[in-house]
């Protein structure tokens, strides 16, 4: 009946478009998910503040209450030991990532690179705790490496003992911490630069080759200039991820203040800091944790916003 | 035999003229380049030892790479007993890398030119680096198979039991060797399936409606634009912030709800909150790759038939990228299931075993782990015992992870659409 009727008499207006309940029902439930992720990602920024209000107004009213004698002498020994610590992981981390990424892409025998890529993917795959746990073991066999470090480079600031001439005798230190984050953000790293790799022109590849150069230098000369933008971003991704690591650190690091010795006790990183201290907080001290914890929040954003703009800049341009 | 002299005389003698004194002059010259091409190429098969042939410049035997790099650890170890007077493993690896590069780079430089010495260099650099990176894989694996292990197989009673009125001298009797090992962490694994499992409740829906908007709604809107920006930010999240925003979320709540229950913040819920700030961009991300792979035709041909674009995308689209929802989804879960940080801010620590995620401590097998390792039940020598049922739980962890990773792999390839694209 109903579908007999338009051909009987011709619309007078452009037909309408027929709105189904179903059609509505679902495009609005997909778009309040989209609109949830943006009301989660200020929530994470409002609530984290609104809990670190007590810090704020200690500030203002008696700083001598907050951990350190005020909110800045505080957090910042930790921002340095959270940026000296992600910085010596990436400095590790970047060689071992691009010869990975070359080697899986370009070097491996081709039935074999799926597999090779698959096994650095398992490194991603273990928790961060068993990285901890392993570190923790890892630690006492890099005594002697440190001691070592401290006879001949003590004069260096970041390998010197203390007064006594004495490193850690645990080997628990940010040099370790930052060791194990390394082999924590490597498969990060790799993955995203594997990508970059895979995506060069295959015949500025095979042009290179077929002018004579040899396999290292059709790398230089094609692979490594096109993916510079595509290795800064993974590179800022992986620091992202180092700022943020807490586990192995906080398991890794012994308690203590900033020393500046890589090779000493001490020296913490921010999501250290509220890792160990979280779970006997109350009161004030807890507004100080998560408003440190606000302070990281803010730090990766940028870390993070950088990368995705550093891609999204070249992307725009290499299309 | 009868067969072959033929080609074996024309070879021959090409090999010989080749090994000859006038070839490099054949070479050059125009005229007769073509016919030398010709026996290089013949002989090309039997290689020449020895002698190299003037076409392709002098090369090292296939061998070379693998050669050099056993030479050099021998004589590293070799290297490493004369100067520690013992074997020193990482002295020994680091001389032997050192060693292998000299080498190939001046063999390489001294055979074939600088040119190719620096691409040897080159490959033999990257093929270390890999190699390098795979010692803290295996070494972390072997140590938690043989710490684990043998804990897992001598008291399984770890598995089924709690730490509920754990004392520290039942562990100084395990020391001592007078008792077996006691407590455990089944209330850890219970606690793990079910924060994971309602973190899966939270995050799923969120996560695939998401896709579903900005791959068939959104399109190139600003809204979709925007959204999928702060996906990307939000992959960026430490984990711990994430706990400390669940834990201010509910902190807050609960102040304004109802004073009095401020102490009962720490739930299970909370760190199923706090998973899915995580989880949810992972699920986000991997479906909208997959929704995007769907061919626009499936959709075309259902539009032309008439059919509305929510049973479109419920009927055609979802069904033909379930495959790789569901592994994206898996990976998620893989994801967030060794999460710590943000379980031990919002869920503290557990003793006992408890079902319920709206009331109460939970613990799940990381925050477990944690708890073991750092603040052992007996301080002194009996940690130890603490310590292995930490690398019995890490143990059961990586097999959980290494599973789930496992199982996406398989249901991609499974559950893969049958049809040709």
């Amino acid at each position: 009946m109903a579908t007999t009727a338009p051909e009987k008499t011709p619309p007078a207006s452009p037909p309408k478009a027929v709105v189904r309940v179903g059609d509505a029902v679902f495009s609005t439930a997909t778009l309040a998910a989209g609109i949830l992720i943006l009301l989660t990602l200020a929530g994470v920024a409002l609530f984290l503040l609104v809990q670190s209000w007590p810090v704020i107004q200690a500030q203002a009213t008696d700083p001598e209450s907050i951990t350190g004698g005020g909110f800045f002498a505080y957090v910042w020994p930790l921002i340095v030991g959270t940026l000296v610590s992600a910085l010596i992981a990436l400095l590790v981390a970047t060689p071992f990532s691009l010869g990975i990424a070359l080697f899986t892409t370009h070097m491996a025998p081709r039935k074999l690179a799926p597999v090779l890529g698959y096994t650095i993917d398992l490194l991603a795959a273990i928790p961060s705790v068993v990285y901890g746990l392993w570190g923790l073991m890892l630690s006492g066999y890099l005594v002697p490496i440190y001691a070592w470090l401290a006879t001949y480079f003590g004069w260096i600031p970041i390998f010197a003992p203390d007064s006594g001439g004495d490193i850690s005798q645990t080997g628990r230190t940010l040099l370790t911490a930052s060791l194990v984050l390394s082999i924590m953000i490597l498969p990060i790293i790799t993955s995203l630069i594997r990508e970059v790799f895979l995506q060069t022109p295959r015949l500025q590849e095979e042009a290179a080759l077929a002018l004579g150069a040899t396999r290292w230098e059709m790398i230089r000369m094609a692979v490594l200039p096109f993916g510079t933008s595509g290795i800064a971003s993974a590179i800022m991704l992986g620091l992202g991820r180092a700022l943020g690591e807490t586990m192995a650190v906080a398991m890794i690091l012994s308690s203590g203040l900033l020393t500046g010795s890589l090779l000493l006790a001490g020296n913490q990183t921010i999501a250290s800091e509220i890792a160990q201290n979280f779970p006997e907080a109350a009161g004030l001290r807890l507004s100080e944790l998560i408003s440190i914890g606000l302070v990281l929040f803010v730090i990766t954003l940028i870390v993070n916003m950088a990368a995705r703009a550093i891609v999204a800049k070249t992307s725009v341009k290499g299309s | 035999m009868q067969k072959s002299p033929t080609p074996g005389q024309v070879t021959s003698p090409a090999t010989a003229s080749g090994t000859g004194s006038a070839s490099p002059a054949t070479a050059s010259g125009t005229g007769s380049a073509t016919p030398a091409t010709g026996t290089g190429g013949s002989a090309g098969g039997r290689k020449p030892r020895g002698t190299a042939s003037h076409l392709t410049s002098a090369r090292l035997p296939t061998w070379a790479p693998w050669g050099v790099a056993a030479g050099a650890i021998v004589v590293a170890i070799a290297l490493s007993f004369v100067f520690t007077g013992g074997f020193n493993v990482a002295l020994a690896a680091l001389l032997a890398g050192i060693i292998n590069l000299i080498v190939i780079f001046g063999w390489s430089l001294a055979v074939e030119g600088r040119r190719k010495a620096v691409d040897r260099v080159a490959t033999t650099l990257v093929t270390s680096a890999f190699a390098v990176a795979c010692i803290p894989l295996i070494s972390l694996l072997w140590t938690a198979l043989e710490r684990g292990g043998p804990v897992l197989i001598e008291h399984p009673s770890v598995l089924n039991r709690t730490m509920q009125g754990m004392k520290g001298v039942l562990d100084q009797e395990y020391v001592d060797g007078e008792a077996t090992l006691a407590g455990g962490f089944y209330h850890a694994i219970v606690g793990t399936v079910l924060i994971t499992l309602a973190s899966c409740i939270i995050s799923i829906p969120i996560g695939v409606l998401t896709a579903i908007y900005l791959v068939e709604y959104g399109r190139k809107g600003s809204l979709a634009r925007g959204i999928t920006f702060l996906v990307d930010v939000m992959t960026g999240i430490p984990s711990i912030v994430a706990g400390l925003f669940a834990f201010s979320l509910f902190g807050t709540v609960i102040s304004l709800v109802n004073p009095g229950a401020i102490g009962s913040v720490k739930t299970g819920i909370a760190a199923a909150v706090a998973l899915s700030v995580l989880m949810i961009p992972v699920v986000v991300r991997n479906t909208e790759e997959i929704l995007r792979l769907v061919p626009m035709d499936l959709r075309e041909a259902t539009y032309a038939l008439g059919v509305p674009k929510w049973k479109t995308i419920v009927r055609i689209v979802l069904p033909t990228a379930i495959s790789g929802i569901l592994s994206g989804i898996t990976i998620a879960i893989a994801r967030v299931i060794g999460e710590t940080a943000p379980i031990m801010v919002t869920a503290g620590f557990a003793k006992n075993l408890n079902f319920d995620l709206f009331s109460g401590w939970m613990s799940t097998l990381p925050t477990f782990i944690y708890d073991s390792q750092m603040r052992p039940v007996s301080p002194g020598v009996a940690a130890a015992a603490s310590s292995e049922r930490a690398w019995a739980a890490a143990l059961v962890l990586i097999l959980i992870v290494m599973v789930l990773n496992l199982a996406a792999r398989i249901i991609a390839k499974v559950l893969a659409p049958k049809a040709g694209r």
